[in-house]
């Protein structure tokens, strides 16, 4: 396919880290039906180190979603939640080889899931964050089809 | 090893038929003059132009004289639609009638011309992807200049009762324009027993060449010159005519509604299988209604498994389809088909679309009925929303 690159084609037809933590310390969820894609991150989380020992997620979406999902989670495995709350989509698209324009919104919902899922983990743990770092997920724009 | 490819996506194009191929052939080098020119090199080539159009012409059972050739379906879209509205607007007419899933062909033409101060109707299509003639007749004004509808649905495959809808128009003296670019070739479409004013059709729907096109156009109602130049179609679209491709679209219809009966048999055979085999995937459903439908269209819902997922997947295997989902397209609207039949939208971003050409065969059939599954089981277990199914956070739209 030359939507997509490769990488992208790796990561959407073996996606790694699919899957549910029964257990999980944080799981966040964004995105929602009627813009297509939703992700939800379950995240293990080592309490003493703050390191992310585990990951997992189930994506409803498309090509770039599923790629970026999958990525993503292979971006912050075993790593402190500090450095996972640094990741960016535009870091995710470029380990995938690039997402083509119109397919970085699905990027960005990965992002916010891993933050989304840090956030709960503060929140359940009663632990203090610098809330402002944590805007509420974007809202789509909504625009006309065009084939 | 070759990749095994099946082409179930014969609503997007089709491949070209042998004889098609075979009568453009002569066009290219040996009779490659203009149809302008007096000299016998000319004239040759006006002699094939003038067969093309008799052939068309006895295909939807009309006059020659009142075909007219185009770039395909999107151009006689806009110039059917635009003439009508022209001449309607001379006689302070300014309403026009469609429905909300139409092509986008017919529906960005009326959106513009909506801003030019046209007034345009959308009529609701039911949940089965019909409009019945009564409601057309319904939203009939005194000031309705044109009711252009669909003669079947590219997406959903859904045949309208048109020869009720033209005879309606017909008596309340209103045009009629209808886009057949998927019906021509695959069911009879007659303009006379229809009451067609103004029909378009495409050549590559029913393996001719692309870009290529034509219209019918009633005797005695005007039509808008859409482009300028020469003399050429009457003085109603100029440029030197598409020759090859004008006699390769008329030998693919002549072929097609030749074998229509026949192929319909075999495609409606195909299809129903298909039907019948993919709704046993659990909570799955059929978009648009199941007697009224193409031979060829099989367009289902499975929940939780979005489609360009699924598209990507079967293409893995060698399955070329399509889907209605919003990232198959650069917006985040799924269809607006899939939307005015009114599914939810979690449901429009889960379709897949199989159509069914004259290349496939029963082997096809089986194949898809044995991985299309997968595929959606596939798709499924990656699936958050499907997990909200499978725990009864959201509710089933399907049952079983
Ligand atoms: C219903 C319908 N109308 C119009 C068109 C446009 O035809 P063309 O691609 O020849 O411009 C298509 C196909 O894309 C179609 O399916
Ligand atoms: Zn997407």
């Amino acid at each position: 396919m030359a939507l997509y690159s490769d990488k992208v084609m790796d990561h959407f037809t073996n996606p790694r880290n699919v899957g549910i933590i029964e257990d999980a310390d944080g799981i966040g969820e964004v995105g929602n039906a009627v813009c297509g894609d939703i992700m939800k991150i379950y995240l293990k989380i080592d309490k003493e180190s703050g390191i992310i020992s585990d990951v997992k997620f189930k994506t409803f979406g498309c090509g770039s979603a599923i790629a970026s999902s999958s990525m993503a989670t292979e971006m912050i495995k075993g790593k402190p939640l500090s450095q996972a709350l640094e990741l960016t989509n535009k870091a995710v698209a470029e380990a995938l080889d690039g997402l083509p324009a119109h397919k970085m919104h699905c990027s960005v919902l990965a992002e916010e899931a891993i933050r989304a899922a840090i956030k709960d983990y503060y929140d359940k743990n009663g632990i203090e964050y610098d809330r402002s770092k944590f805007p509420e997920p974007h809202e789509e724009e909504h625009g006309e089809t065009e084939e | 090893m070759e990749k095994k490819i099946i082409y179930v996506d014969n609503a997007a194009t089709t491949a070209m038929s042998d004889r098609a191929i075979a009568a453009m052939q002569p066009y290219f080098k040996g009779i490659y003059g203009n149809p302008s020119s007096l000299h016998t090199v000319g004239q040759t080539a006006k002699e094939a132009l003038d067969g093309a159009r008799r052939k068309i012409a006895a295909c939807l059972n009309c006059e020659p004289g009142e075909v007219y050739f185009t770039s395909g379906g999107s151009e006689a879209d806009n110039q059917c639609i635009r003439s009508a509205a022209l001449q309607g607007a001379k006689k302070g007419k300014k309403h026009i009638i469609s429905t909300a899933f139409e092509h986008h062909a017919v529906l960005h033409t009326l959106k513009k011309l909506e801003k030019e101060g046209f007034e345009v109707t959308y009529l609701d299509v039911h949940g089965n992807g019909l409009i019945t003639a009564e409601e057309v007749k319904a939203a009939i004004r005194p000031d309705t200049a044109l009711v252009t509808i669909m003669y079947a649905n590219n997406e959903v495959g859904t045949i309208q009762p048109i020869s009720q809808i033209g005879k309606v128009c017909r008596e309340a003296g209103v045009v009629f324009h209808t886009d057949a670019v998927q019906a021509a070739g695959h069911i009879p479409v007659d303009v006379r027993a229809d009451s067609i004013d103004m029909l378009s059709l495409s050549a590559h729907k029913f393996h001719g060449p692309k870009g290529v096109g034509a219209l019918y156009c009633r005797k005695g109602l005007p039509l808008l010159t859409f482009i300028e130049g020469g003399a050429q179609e009457k003085g109603k679209r100029a440029g030197t005519e598409n020759i090859p491709g004008i006699v390769g679209m008329a030998a693919a219809l002549e072929e097609a509604c030749g074998n229509m009966q026949e192929n319909a048999e075999r495609l409606t055979r195909m299809r129903d299988r298909l039907i019948d085999g993919l709704l046993k995937v659990p909570y799955s459903g059929l978009n648009g209604d199941r007697e009224h439908r193409l031979p060829g269209n099989i367009n289902i819902s499975f929940e939780g498994a979005e489609g360009e997922s699924l598209i990507l997947y079967a293409d893995a295997l060698g399955i070329c389809l399509s889907s209605g989902s919003a990232c198959t397209t650069a917006s985040l609207q799924p269809s607006h088909v899939l939307m005015s039949l009114g599914l939810p939208h979690e449901v429009a971003h889960c379709s897949l679309r199989i159509t069914l050409g004259d290349t496939n065969t029963e082997e096809d059939v089986d194949y898809m009925l044995v991985h299309i599954p997968e595929v959606v089981k596939k798709v499924r277990d990656i699936s958050s929303l499907w997990d909200d199914y499978v725990s009864g956070k959201i509710k089933h739209i399907y049952d079983k």
